[in-house]
C-alpha cells in the first residue's frame, strides 16, 4: 500500500473536527502561524507538549489564559530543541523505571518561528537531530522577526523591506541577502522526515504531518506563515497570499523521506512572481515610485532556476515564466 | 591535623547508622559524582568543561555500566544542557548537571528560567576564573554571577561537604515549600582534583532521607499544564518574583531541619555558616570554599600566639544567612571579609552582604575590612592572611568614610608578573 492509500486525509472535508485550541486568542488577525499550529494539532491529537522558542506564538499563552488543550512549555529563544530533549528523555526514563504509566506519554513538538529556526536556535536544532531525538519540529516561517516588529532574519527573501532593511536611495532593494536553505541544512543531518507546508494546501499539510508521525526520530516541518502585519496585506488574504507563494513557485511544497526529496505539488505552469510581490507592502519599493525590474527579474530567475532543477530531478515538465 | 583544630568543620556524631563504608580517598569531582549517584538521579544532561569534566565522565561510565539507573546525554552547549535539565525536571525527573566558569555564564539565561519554572534541579559548579584573560584556576566570579538567579547556593570547603551538600541540596530544593533549583559550588583544582577522605552513605538510608521527587505540576498527557507562560503585567510578574523570594527565604528553615535529620542518619550536621574558634574571638575573618582551610590554619596559628582570632565560613550563600552572620560577627572588635572575586569598580561582592547583615546591630564591629584575593587561583599564603589579621588588630589609622580594600598580592608575585609583562613586551 502506498502512503497515499493509507492516509486519513483525501479532501478538505477530512480535516478533523476536534479542535485543541480555543478561539479568541491574543494573536494578530489572519496569523498564518496560528493556522499552521491548529492544523498540526489536529493531526497529532491532544497528547503532546509544545516546547516553544521565543516568537510571535509565545504570546499566545498569556497567563492566566491558555488557549490549548495540551501541555505548553516556553523555554528560551535559542534552545527549544534542547527543551524537547529533556522532556523526551525524562518521559522515556520515568516510564522505563515505572514511575509513570505509559498512558501519560506525550508527543514532543518544538514550536518556533524563523528567527529561532534559521538563526539563534540553529545549533540546538542541529544537536537534537544529531542525537536522533524522537520529536516534531514546527517552524512557522513568516520570513522575519515578526514579534519584535519585522526585522530581517536569515529567512527573509531577497528584495523584502524589513524594519532593519528599509529601502533607501543608497540601498533601494531592501534586504539584499538570499534566504538560507533550511530544508537542505536539515537534510544534511539525515533525519527521517522533512517537509515544507502551507495552510493554503491543507490536505497536503495534514498528510505530511500524518506521514511524519509514523516515523521515529526527528520530524521537521517548515510552514509558510503569512503575516498580515509584517508583509502588509489585509488579514483576510492570508490563504490567498500563501497560495500565490506556492503557485508562483516561490514556496515549493516538498518532502524528504530519509533524505530523498520529492515535490508534493508540481505546478504545471508557474505564475509570474510579480503577481505575488505586488500584493504585499514589503515589496512596494519594487514597484513604486519606479519599478525595479532588475530586482524582480533576479527573484524570477532564482525561482526559474530552482524549478529547472526540479524538472530535471523529478522528470516533469514545468512551464517557467519569461523563458 | 593542626593542633587546636577541633573538627573538619562539622559536628561529628559517633556511629551514624547510614554509613556505607569507612572513609575513601576521593577528589571533589568524584565526590560530586557520588552525590548524584546516591541521590538516584534520573537524568544528567552534560557538556564538557575544565575542571568539571571528571564529574560527567564518571557518571557516563557508571550509567553505561548499569551502576547508575538513569540517562546521561551530552548536549551541544551549556545553554542547551541547562534547558534540557529544566524541562526534564518539569517532566518529573530528578536532574543533576555540572559545569564551570564560562559554561555557567553561557547557560546563565537558563538559570533564571529554571528557577522561574520552579524546577528543583541540582547544578554543581566547579569554580574557575572568567575570561579574559582565559584561565583554569578558581575564583568565585563565575558562581556569584548566578547569585541573583533564584538558585539556592551552597559552597563546599571539603570533598565530604560536596557530597553531603548535594544530598541536602536536593532535599531542600525539592521541598514543596521551596521548589527552587540549587547550586553546589566547589573550587576547581584546589578541591576538584584534591583527594580527601570521604565517607559514603548507604544508598537505602539516603533513600529514606531523600524520597523520590514528587513534582507538583508535571507535564502529562491526562492532565496538561503550561509552564513558562507569558505574563504581560508588572503586578503578575512581581507576584511570581516575590513568591520565589519568599520560597528562597523559607529554604533556611528547611535546610536547618533537613540538616538535623541528616546528622542523625549520617553523623554530620551542617549549618548555613560555620564558626571556627569564634567563641571569644575579637578579630574574625569571613571566608568561603576551599581557601577556608588555609584561613583556619592561620587562625589556629594566631591562637597559639595568644591572638583572639576566629573565622566564619559561609556555607549557604542563597538564601543569605543574615541572622547567623549577625550573631557570629556582632560584638567583635574587627572583621575582615575575604572575597575571592572582584566586581571592578566596586571591590568584593560578598562584602556589602556582610555589612548589610550587621548594619542594624547595636554592637556591630566598628571596622569591617574588605579583602580581595585568590583571583584565578592565586595562591593564598599564611603570611598574607596574617597580614590581614594584623590590619584588623591595628584598625584603620583613622576612621575614614570607608576602609581601603586590601588587594592581596605579595611583592615577589608582583615582581614575577612584571617580569612576564616585560617578556611579552619584547624586553625581559
Amino acid at each position: 500500500m502506498t502512503v497515499e492509500q493509507q492516509t486519513r486525509f483525501r479532501t478538505l472535508k477530512d480535516i478533523p473536527t476536534p479542535d485543541y485550541m480555543s478561539p479568541g486568542g491574543s494573536l494578530c488577525a489572519g496569523c498564518g502561524g496560528l493556522l499552521a499550529v491548529r492544523l498540526f494539532h489536529k493531526v497529532l491529537g491532544p497528547n503532546l507538549v509544545w516546547v516553544n522558542a521565543a516568537g510571535c506564538l509565545t504570546v499566545m499563552v498569556n497567563y492566566p489564559y491558555v488557549p490549548l488543550k495540551s501541555n505548553w512549555l516556553y523555554t528560551a529563544f535559542a534552545s527549544a530543541p534542547a527543551g524537547a530533549q529533556g522532556v523526551r528523555d525524562a518521559f522515556d526514563i520515568l516510564i522505563q523505571k515505572g514511575k509513570i504509566p505509559a498512558e501519560e506519554d506525550v508527543k514532543v513538538v518544538v514550536l518556533t518561528g524563523d528567527g529561532g529556526a534559521y538563526d539563534i536556535g540553529l545549533q540546538s536544532t542541529s544537536g537534537a537531530m544529531y542525537r536522533n531525538l524522537d520529536f516534531y519540529y514546527l517552524c512557522y516561517d513568516n520570513q522575519a522577526y515578526g514579534n519584535t516588529g519585522f526585522q530581517v532574519s536569515s529567512a527573509t527573501p531577497i528584495g523584502s523591506a524589513t524594519a532593519t532593511t528599509p529601502p533607501t536611495p543608497s540601498e533601494p532593494g531592501g534586504n539584499m541577502f538570499k534566504r538560507k536553505d533550511l530544508f537542505e541544512i536539515w537534510r544534511a543531518h539525515k533525519p527521517p522526515y522533512i517537509a515544507t507546508l502551507s495552510s493554503s494546501f491543507a490536505v497536503d499539510f495534514l498528510r505530511k504531518v500524518e506521514k511524519g508521525s509514523k516515523m521515529k526520530g526527528p520530524k521537521l516541518f517548515i510552514s509558510l506563515a503569512g503575516c498580515p502585519t509584517g508583509w502588509g496585506y489585509d488579514p483576510r488574504e492570508t490563504i490567498r497570499e500563501e497560495k500565490l507563494a506556492v503557485d508562483t513557485g516561490i514556496w515549493p511544497l516538498k518532502e524528504a523521506v530519509n533524505g530523498e526529496v520529492k515535490h508534493t505539488y508540481l505546478p504545471r505552469a508557474l505564475k509570474p512572481v510579480e503577481e505575488y510581490l505586488s500584493t504585499q507592502a514589503r515589496y512596494e519599493h519594487l514597484f513604486r515610485p519606479t519599478k525595479r525590474t532588475e530586482v524582480i527579474r533576479m527573484i524570477q530567475n532564482d525561482v526559474n532556476n530552482y524549478w529547472k532543477m526540479v524538472s530535471k530531478d523529478e522528470n516533469v515538465e514545468i512551464r517557467l515564466v519569461g523563458e | 591535623m593542626l593542633q587546636g583544630m577541633p573538627s573538619q568543620g562539622y559536628y561529628t556524631r559517633k556511629g551514624g547508622e547510614g554509613v556505607l563504608s569507612g572513609s575513601t580517598l576521593m577528589t571533589g569531582n568524584l565526590a560530586a559524582a557520588w552525590g548524584a549517584r546516591l541521590a538516584g538521579v534520573d537524568y544528567v544532561p552534560a557538556y564538557p568543561i575544565t575542571p568539571q569534566t571528571e564529574i560527567i565522565e564518571t557518571i557516563a561510565k557508571w550509567v553505561r555500566l548499569g551502576q547508575m539507573k538513569g540517562k546521561l546525554v551530552q548536549m551541544d552547549s551549556e545553554h542547551s544542557m541547562l534547558t534540557a535539565a529544566g524541562s526534564a525536571s518539569l517532566s518529573g525527573a530528578r536532574v543533576f548537571t555540572a559545569t564551570s566558569s564560562q559554561g555557567l555564564l553561557y547557560g546563565l539565561e537558563m538559570l533564571y528560567n529554571i528557577s522561574g519554572w520552579r524546577a528543583p534541579i541540582l547544578l554543581v559548579n566547579v569554580s574557575r576564573g572568567l575570561a579574559a584573560p582565559i584561565t583554569l584556576e578558581p575564583d568565585h566570579n563565575d558562581v556569584l554571577a548566578a547569585r541573583d538567579s533564584g538558585f539556592l547556593q551552597f559552597h563546599a570547603e571539603t570533598c565530604q561537604e560536596v557530597l553531603d551538600l548535594i544530598l541536602l541540596g536536593y532535599r531542600v530544593a525539592e521541598d514543596r515549600s521551596v521548589l527552587l533549583p540549587a547550586i553546589v559550588n566547589l573550587d576547581g583544582f584546589y578541591l576538584s582534583f584534591t583527594r580527601e577522605k570521604v565517607e559514603l552513605p548507604k544508598m537505602d538510608t539516603v533513600s529514606t532521607f531523600l524520597p523520590e521527587y514528587d513534582p507538583p505540576a508535571p507535564l502529562r498527557a491526562t492532565k496538561p499544564v503550561s509552564h513558562g507562560a507569558t505574563v504581560l503585567s508588572g503586578n503578575l510578574y512581581s507576584y511570581f518574583r516575590y513568591r520565589m523570594h519568599a520560597a528562597s527565604l523559607e529554604a533556611s528553615e528547611v535546610f536547618r531541619k533537613a540538616s538535623a535529620e541528616y546528622g542523625g542518619l549520617f553523623g554530620r550536621e551542617y549549618e548555613a555558616t560555620e564558626g571556627y574558634m569564634l567563641q571569644d574571638a575579637e578579630y574574625v575573618i569571613v571566608m568561603s570554599n576551599s581557601f577556608t582551610t588555609i584561613g583556619k590554619q592561620v587562625v589556629a596559628k594566631l591562637r597559639e600566639r595568644g591572638v583572639a582570632a576566629g573565622l566564619l565560613k559561609l556555607r549557604m550563600l542563597r538564601p543569605f544567612p543574615f541572622d547567623d552572620v549577625a550573631k557570629s560577627l556582632a560584638g567583635r572588635r574587627a572583621v575582615a571579609v575575604f572575597d575571592q572575586n572582584l566586581s571592578p569598580g566596586f571591590g568584593g561582592i560578598l562584602y556589602p552582604e556582610i555589612l548589610a547583615s550587621l548594619y542594624h546591630k547595636k554592637n556591630r564591629p566598628q571596622f569591617v575590612l574588605p579583602v580581595v584575593g585568590g583571583l584565578g587561583g592565586k595562591q593564598l599564603t599564611v603570611q598574607e592572611l596574617e597580614r590581614v589579621f594584623e590590619s584588623l588588630r591595628n584598625g584603620p589609622p583613622t576612621f575614614p568614610d570607608r576602609p581601603d580594600p586590601m588587594y592581596l598580592m605579595r611583592e615577589d608575585e608582583f615582581d614575577r608578573a612584571k617580569r612576564n609583562i616585560a617578556i611579552a613586551s619584547g624586553g625581559g
